[in-house]
């Protein structure tokens, strides 16, 4: 099969899988299956984080992610980010169990020191116990809320990311139930993040939706589309085990790009569904959606 | 010496660029370049035309120009806060049926790109960024190797842009520049009603960046956007210096600088 090819334009922003898939939690709709014990990717080193820091800086990079796996699980995530932060706008991508009032402190260091901003982005699937844990496991919407207040009380304002698990007509009942949740919790100005659930992983087995006709992203649908919106056109992604075209793409081994940034590959091929969702949805893994942006070519 | 004024979206406010040109002619420039955005948010879309071209200002496109000449009947905004697509769709909606069809066409026709040399510098003004009309480019988002790709790119010594509303500057290898020029239409999110152009003065030894306040009668302004039935969410920014809507698109910092 002749599969759609994507060039890097430009590497816009970098990617860190800085716990590989370790998690202190495993939610049902995870896309790369991490969890508790899972190593199928490892912790990345520091070394390593500087290397490809560097090499994105001479090719003119604009924006650094830390992702897992939980970041945080990462003894020396704070010294990463710290790194990051001299020279980029860094995001951290967490479930928020590990923000202590020390680590919101020293989070809230980081941000007053850089001239940059820095994003946390903190996973949350309901605004109630029953909605999240059912989810993201028992007990975790108190500590996430806990969290939330500690990140607000220090003046940072995260950007709460909620995967869509509710169907297309009940959108606006659900965000409004999230911004009066939150709002009413002490979160004065609610900052919301909606990710489309995808294809991969345990998401997967949790969704009854059937996928196995679910069609490839091909040369023919690329016709007069904006390939910037796709992530590989603009992101690497740096794990222990090499670096990847796409975060969402970290379990095919076909999307191993290379061994370091430095030599990496700068085309990838288009060889699964969950390609679909940048075609949908542009580069949802970013902070802001790219609809709002707004699309070159508009489809 | 040269000295070029700058001056981002204007989104309507023709109070504010009377005030502007004014100010202009006071302080002496050798040019005045529009950045784009021309309409939206503000009253009486047509009244801002008739100044711009009277008084020869240079104008590129912005991405809600390209929309209303493009006939497209929305901004094409796609917040996730549904309160925040409201006001999108309504401050669009408003200025389109508002635009006359001859103005909708003059803006069809603006370059998207403007380069100039200037006393030796190569300088590049465009509405976005030189690589994408409606790319934000934000000082706490905007790293300085990012900025020095898109000068080696575009082959400038000095970008000017606008697109997100509020200014800065920042000054790169080999004494480049890259500058956001701010905006005339709305304050700067800061709780100032005045809004701000931007003064490039360029020698051949020298670039620099002034950026020069605006204050204009933006009570004057709120009294015609209350007549015109816009939201009073809008009016209320202009009279407060807070924005009040679609916040979604400000990155951490510029964010928490705000009230909202």
């Amino acid at each position: 099969m002749n599969y759609a090819s994507v060039h890097l334009t430009h590497l816009d922003n970098l990617w860190f899988q800085v716990s590989g898939t370790l998690c202190n939690i495993a939610c049902t709709h995870c896309f790369n299956r991490s969890g508790p014990g899972v190593r199928t990717f490892g912790l990345l080193e520091i070394r390593q984080v500087r290397e490809s820091l560097e090499t994105a800086c001479r090719k003119g990079v604009k924006e650094i992610f830390f992702t897992g796996g939980e970041p945080f699980l990462h003894p020396q995530l704070p010294e990463m980010m710290e790194l990051c932060l001299a020279v980029a706008p860094t995001t951290v991508l967490t479930n928020g169990l590990l923000i202590n009032d020390r680590t919101a402190d020293r989070l809230a260091e980081l941000e007053k020191q850089s001239r940059y901003s820095l994003e946390i982005r903190v996973s949350l699937d309901g605004w109630s116990e029953e909605m999240n844990d059912a989810i993201r496991g028992r007990g975790v919407f108190k500590q996430v809320m806990a969290a939330l207040a500690r990140l607000c009380q220090r003046g940072l304002l995260p950007l709460v990311t909620v995967v869509r698990t509710w169907r297309e007509a009940e959108e606006m009942d659900v965000l409004a139930g999230f911004m009066s949740f939150l709002a009413e919790a002490g979160y004065a100005r609610p900052r919301i993040k909606i990710l489309p659930a995808l294809p991969l992983g345990r998401e997967l087995s949790r969704s009854t939706e059937a996928r196995a006709d679910a069609p490839l992203l091909s040369e023919e649908l690329l016709k007069d589309f904006d390939r910037g919106l796709l992530m590989c056109s603009n992101s690497r992604l740096v794990t222990d085990r090499g670096v990847w075209g796409c975060p969402l793409l970290v379990e095919m081994p076909d999307a191993r790009l290379g061994a370091r940034l430095e030599d990496a590959a700068s085309v990838y091929d288009l060889r699964h569904h969950a390609c679909m969702s940048c075609y949908y949805y542009g580069t949802i893994c970013g902070n802001v959606s790219p609809q709002i942006e707004g699309l070159e070519k508009p489809r | 010496m040269t000295r070029l004024a700058l001056i981002g979206g204007i989104y309507s406010n023709y109070h504010a660029l009377e005030a502007a040109l004014d100010t202009m002619d006071r302080r002496g420039v050798d040019g005045v370049y529009c950045l784009g955005d021309v309409g939206g948010f503000g009253p009486y879309p047509d009244r801002v035309y008739p100044l711009l071209r009277s008084r020869g200002v240079e104008c590129l496109q912005g991405n809600y120009d390209n929309s209303l000449a493009g006939g497209l009947g929305d901004c094409q905004c796609g917040y996730t806060d549904p309160r925040d697509n409201y006001f999108a769709r309504l401050s669009y909606r408003y200025t389109f049926e508002r635009t006359s069809q001859e103005n909708k066409k003059w803006l069809g026709t603006l370059p998207t790109l403007v380069r100039l040399e200037v006393e030796g510098w190569r300088v590049l003004l465009c509405h976005g960024s030189p690589r994408k009309m409606n790319e934000f480019l934000w000082e706490s988002t905007s790293p300085d190797s990012f900025l020095e790709y898109l000068l080696d790119e575009s082959q400038a010594d000095i970008v000017g842009v606008t697109h997100t509303g509020i200014k800065w500057q920042r000054k790169l290898s080999d004494d480049r520049l890259f500058v956001n020029v701010g905006v005339l239409g709305r304050p700067e999110n800061n709780g100032q009603t005045c809004v701000w152009y931007t003064e490039l003065s360029l020698s051949e030894q020298r670039a620099s960046v002034n950026f020069v306040p605006v204050v204009y009668d933006h009570q004057a302004l709120a009294a015609d956007m209350q007549a015109e039935a816009l939201p009073r969410q809008f009016i209320e920014t202009i009279l407060t210096g807070w924005w009040t809507t679609c916040l979604e698109i400000l990155p951490h910092k510029e964010r928490a600088r705000g009230r909202f």
